[in-house]
């Protein structure tokens, strides 16, 4: 895997690199990016798969004005206008879903398609109920038992990692608290903006998942034109570290269909 | 040295801890007993006015959503004493300014305290303990940005006095700030700031305000306070660093019985046993540095948080957390404290926690005021340097 760094305005942003193909643009969850990642591994065998670390992630720098979702969308248009890539399919897990959703908005013409596997970044319930479950309201015991289907797997342990990869979990961690806190895990416009999304977009839900319901998934999928939903069994929210080979294959085969094709904006006709 | 008898309004009538999760944020209302609570304030206002009459200074902290202080609206208790004092320092420390969302409300607030109390106000403003976060909805990330922010503000709310002005700054927006009334003290009450780490200290020597440290004990308030020297001497205020400047909060209790003051001591203790929190309150991501999460993960302790679990009296004062005994014991105490951290001009008295009740806190209050209070005024005056020994001797000398 390559290692890079982009300096565009004033955030150094980390990005890796690997496969050869057609590129694929991958956004990272609310844990962050680690080379070791097997869902990367195993996209990269048919494409070449390009992903940043959000600013305040990785090693990549968090200057003092960024502070939401968007904020980093505008950050990763900046890379594909480096690599001079006028048009990526994007998958965005999480966190990284939102920013996905957050970019199609921004620039349509610029996806082929689009997958965001148990995205966050929308309010669709009362006001008096959280659309997704407060994780920082949590011990950490609880989160592990939301994200994962089989949680026993994936209980953290501090003295498995080395201090640079702990000093890069916790600053993870602290980033994606400042972006994600309040409005709590949702960009309150975010939905009244989708309709701008052109890309055939398949929304990807764990069936274990404790975090982003179906009703949410659902509630995702008709805001944006051409767009449905599909759940991984035996997987909870992070279905690309508890399951990559099903996320890897269901992704690849969607991206690569070639029956779907891109919307038309409603007023085009 | 002065004395500032302080006391959080703790609602102590709660269930075994085993029937809840957190006595912070979380714990229900409904086991609040209005009547009980009103009675509660009677007592504890009650309690500061005994410390006025004898020639102690007052001083109110703000918590919100726990039992361990009710008191989630400073502003109004201190108006109420700004009414019923008439001589008595009234310390506000402090209001939580990374957690408010309007700045210049503060700044009106405290103006208008200082109009009430005829010019008796001093003013602390905290980033406010980590529970405080979830409770006001305010990021973890960035409270210390939001908090000097926030402070310069208010100083500049306090201090213009030719019509509006504008703030269109990183966190606060404000296009008409033109506060009345503007303070009674000119240009502003004192200004207070507390800081546990030494990083936060430097800063506030850098600016010269009081720098207050809570339960610190031997162990951190050294380090505190010689950040907080570093901070004034690289700001060009002085060689000297005067103790006015440095404060620190104790448990105390005193007794010329022993037994009584032993018993009186054991019930502060309540205020730091009674804190059951889960470490999602206790520490939000971001509150404290990536460096000092990381060392967290690999096992160290907040410093204070590894002792509470075998804490008791005789443990609480050997760490200096604690001065109680009879009015010589703490006297000895204290001195001997004063010597260890370098000096210090304000002592914060945590005179009543939990289950004290209202007549051995009275008790307490007046045998310190009328027993040790003198003596420490006597030994420690106002105007001396701090600073290690030698230090101050060659500031003395120079």
């Amino acid at each position: 895997m390559k290692h890079h760094f982009l300096h565009t305005g004033d955030v150094e942003l980390e990005w890796h690199e690997t496969g050869e193909g057609a590129p694929i643009l991958y956004l990272h969850g609310g844990q962050g990016f680690f080379p070791d990642d097997a869902f990367v591994a195993e996209l990269a065998r048919t494409r070449r798969v390009i992903v940043p670390s959000h600013p305040g992630f990785g090693k990549s720098s968090l200057p003092d004005w960024l502070d939401c979702v968007s904020d980093i969308a505008h950050v990763h248009l900046a890379l594909l206008d480096y690599l001079g890539l006028d048009e990526v399919d994007v998958v965005g897990c999480s966190i990284g879903g939102w920013i996905a959703a957050e970019m199609g908005t921004m620039s349509p013409e610029r996806f082929g398609r689009i997958v965001l596997a148990a995205p966050v970044g929308i309010k669709v319930g009362p006001v008096d109920r959280l659309d997704v479950p407060d994780i920082f309201a949590l011990s950490q015991e609880q989160v592990t038992g939301l994200f994962y289907h089989d949680a026993a797997k994936f209980r953290f342990d501090a003295s498995a990692h080395s201090d640079d990869r702990l000093t890069i979990i916790v600053r993870n961690r602290e980033t994606l608290t400042l972006l994600t806190w309040e409005p709590y895990m949702h960009n309150p416009k975010l939905r009244h903006r989708l309709q701008r999304v052109t890309a055939p977009t398949l929304i990807l839900r764990g069936g274990s998942d404790g975090f982003v319901s179906a009703d949410y998934a659902n509630a995702y999928a008709r805001l944006i034109p051409n767009a449905s939903v599909e759940t991984i069994e035996a997987a909870g929210h992070n279905i690309a570290e508890e399951r990559p080979e099903a996320l890897a294959a269901r992704v690849e085969a969607f991206l690569a269909d070639p029956q779907t094709t891109k919307t038309l904006w409603r007023n085009a006709g | 040295m002065r004395a500032w008898f302080f006391s959080e309004n703790a609602y102590p009538d709660l269930p075994p801890e085993t029937e809840y999760d957190s006595i912070r944020v979380t714990l229900p209302n409904s086991l609040y007993d209005p009547k009980k609570g009103a009675a509660l304030y009677d007592r504890y206002i009650d309690e500061w006015l005994v410390a006025e009459e004898e020639g102690l200074d007052i001083m109110l902290n703000e918590h919100h959503q726990t039992p361990t202080c009710v008191d989630p609206a400073a502003p109004l208790v201190l108006a109420a004493l700004a009414r019923l004092t008439s001589k008595a320092r009234l310390l506000l420390l402090g209001n939580p300014i990374s957690n408010r969302r309007d700045p210049v409300r503060v700044a009106e607030e405290m103006a208008l305290a200082d109009i009430l109390s005829h010019g008796r106000l001093e003013v602390g403003f905290v980033r406010g303990v980590p529970y405080e976060l979830a409770a006001a909805n305010s990021n973890p990330v960035r409270t210390n940005e939001r908090h000097w922010e926030a402070l310069d503000l208010i100083l500049k709310a306090w201090t213009t006095r030719d019509g509006p002005f504008s703030h269109e700054g990183q966190f606060f927006h404000h296009r008409n700030v033109n506060i009345w009334p503007r303070p009674y003290q000119d240009p502003h009450p004192p200004v207070w700031v507390s800081a546990t780490s030494p990083g936060g200290a430097a800063r506030v020597g850098s600016r010269g305000f009081v720098q207050a440290t809570f339960l610190t004990g031997f162990g951190g308030t050294p380090r505190v306070y010689e950040s907080y020297r570093q901070g004034w001497r690289e700001a060009g205020r002085g060689a000297v660093t005067p103790v006015n400047r440095l404060a620190y909060a104790p448990l105390l209790y005193t007794s010329p019985d022993p037994a009584r003051a032993r018993a009186g001591a054991e019930q502060l203790l309540w205020y730091l046993k009674a804190n059951k929190v889960p470490v999602h309150y206790k520490n939000p991501p971001g509150y404290v540095p990536v460096d000092v999460n990381v060392r967290f993960l690999r096992g160290a302790m907040p410093q204070l948080a590894a002792s509470i679990k075998d804490l008791n009296v005789e443990k609480a004062i050997e760490a200096g957390i604690m001065f109680a005994g009879t009015p010589d014991q703490v006297f000895e105490q204290v001195k001997h404290f004063y010597g260890k951290v370098g000096g210090f001009g304000h002592m914060l008295l945590m005179g009543q926690a939990g289950f004290l009740d209202h007549e051995d806190t009275v008790h307490g209050i007046r045998t310190f005021a009328r027993d040790v209070y003198p003596r420490l005024k006597e030994a420690f005056p106002d105007d001396a340097a701090s600073g290690a020994d030698e230090e101050r001797v060659q500031a003395v000398a120079g």
